[in-house]
């Protein structure tokens, strides 16, 4: 692909170690600077959503996917596409509510928590919560309002960990021209 | 084989990058003696040619020198008006430089949100429901190719008309967006790009598409 070329010949991998401690050493600074948890989890869901905004645009150049026309294609693609470029998992859907406005998204192992134990003075923390900002924020810049939660985590004794997507409604100012 | 120039407007219409990469620029420059066979009159902020073309100066063009010192608008170098200097037969001979005048930053602003505008009515004069804006431009001497994101970002590239692989190039500005701009934290959504990277990144990125001719690659 040409953006490899572009990049060089050496192969960019980065250890995912790195990654899961690079990650770490923000919640703890963040739960050393915020003390309590709700605080916390509330600024892990900002830092996603910045994250998000900037990255559907990287998501959308690389990966060359049409709009969605309804919530079916859209989950389809974040779990097949856009989990599996960027954290390399392949999360499977389940649990669609009757409406077809909800669903939800099992990871089997999330990288962002190998190695991790939650402590019990920290039970409210919602250690993964980036993940539900990036969501958010990425599917706001392509017109679609959502709330992403955390319904079930490895890290509080569940079996896998599961995050329920509900579509609220479809952002009608600023539409880019085309998409009435 | 040309690429001229390259916008990026953002959602709003507003004008957040500019880049002129090959501007063909006609300039002429003459030695005159009094009284000049040129009418010129004033024009907006410039003093164009009215009357009079000959020897590759053409009505419409505006005076961009005089003796070798850029002119200020209306005014010369040295702050006195253009036509009063012209007027006085003590000034001659003088040389003069004519051409096309660039656009000032304020007129790329307004046309980029003319277009944005344009773009947007393209889609509503469709017979069809669900057309894209306007994707391309096409004049005598150049051509104007638009891609817009899923997110409302907006690459415009003019080039020469016989220029192929604008498609890849547009897509190809995108991802060059998506990594020097947006992934530079210290650049805002939607403001004025101004990351050296980017800029590099995207001449380079003109440049191969330039060498690549009126075939695509590989020609």
């Amino acid at each position: 692909m040409s953006r490899q070329a572009g990049r060089g010949t050496e192969s960019k991998k980065m250890n995912s170690e790195l990654f899961t401690l690079t990650y770490g050493a923000l919640v703890t600074q963040l739960c050393k600077d915020y003390e309590n948890d709700e605080d916390v989890n509330k600024q892990l869901d900002k830092m996603g959503y910045n994250i998000g905004v900037r990255l559907i645009e990287d998501f959308l150049a690389r990966s060359n996917v049409g709009r969605c026309h309804d919530f079916r294609e859209t989950a389809d693609v974040i779990a097949k596409t856009a989990f599996k470029m960027y954290l390399g998992i392949t999360p499977s859907i389940t649990n669609w509510s009757p409406g077809g406005d909800e669903f939800s998204l099992i990871l089997e192992n999330n990288p962002l928590v190998d190695f991790v134990e939650l402590p019990d003075n920290h039970s409210s923390l919602i250690y993964s919560n980036l993940l539900c900002g990036v969501l958010r924020g990425a599917l706001e810049m392509v017109q679609m309002a959502v709330d992403v939660k955390f319904v079930q985590d490895t890290l509080k004794g569940d079996s896998v960990t599961e995050i329920r997507m509900k579509f609220i409604r479809r952002i009608e100012d600023n539409l880019p021209a085309g998409e009435e | 084989m040309a690429i001229f120039s390259v916008y990026v407007v953002n959602k709003a219409g507003g004008l957040i990058y500019q880049l002129d990469h090959h501007a063909p620029r006609a300039d002429t420059e003459k030695t005159f003696s009094f009284p000049l066979d040129l009418v010129l009159r004033p024009h907006d902020e410039r003093v164009v040619v009215a009357f009079g073309q000959r020897d590759g100066i053409r009505v419409g063009h505006a005076v961009l020198a005089i003796n070798g010192a850029e002119v200020n608008g209306r005014f010369t170098a040295d702050g006195k008006d253009v036509l009063e200097f012209l007027g006085n037969p003590a000034n001659y001979p003088v040389s003069i430089r004519f051409g096309r005048h660039r656009l000032s930053s304020n007129e790329k602003l307004m046309l980029a949100s003319m277009f944005h505008s344009l773009f947007a009515i393209g889609s509503q004069l469709s017979p069809e429901i669900g057309s894209s804006g306007i994707e391309m431009l096409e004049t005598d001497t150049f051509k104007l190719h638009c891609f817009q994101t899923l997110t409302g970002i907006k690459f415009v590239v003019l080039a020469d008309p016989r220029q192929a692989g604008i498609d890849a190039l547009l897509r190809k500005i995108y991802e060059i967006y998506s990594d020097y701009a947006l992934k530079n934290p210290f650049y805002s959504l939607e403001m004025p790009i101004r990351c050296e990277l980017f800029d590099q990144n995207l001449k380079l990125a003109l440049e191969v598409a330039e060498k690549a001719g009126p075939f695509g690659p590989g020609s």
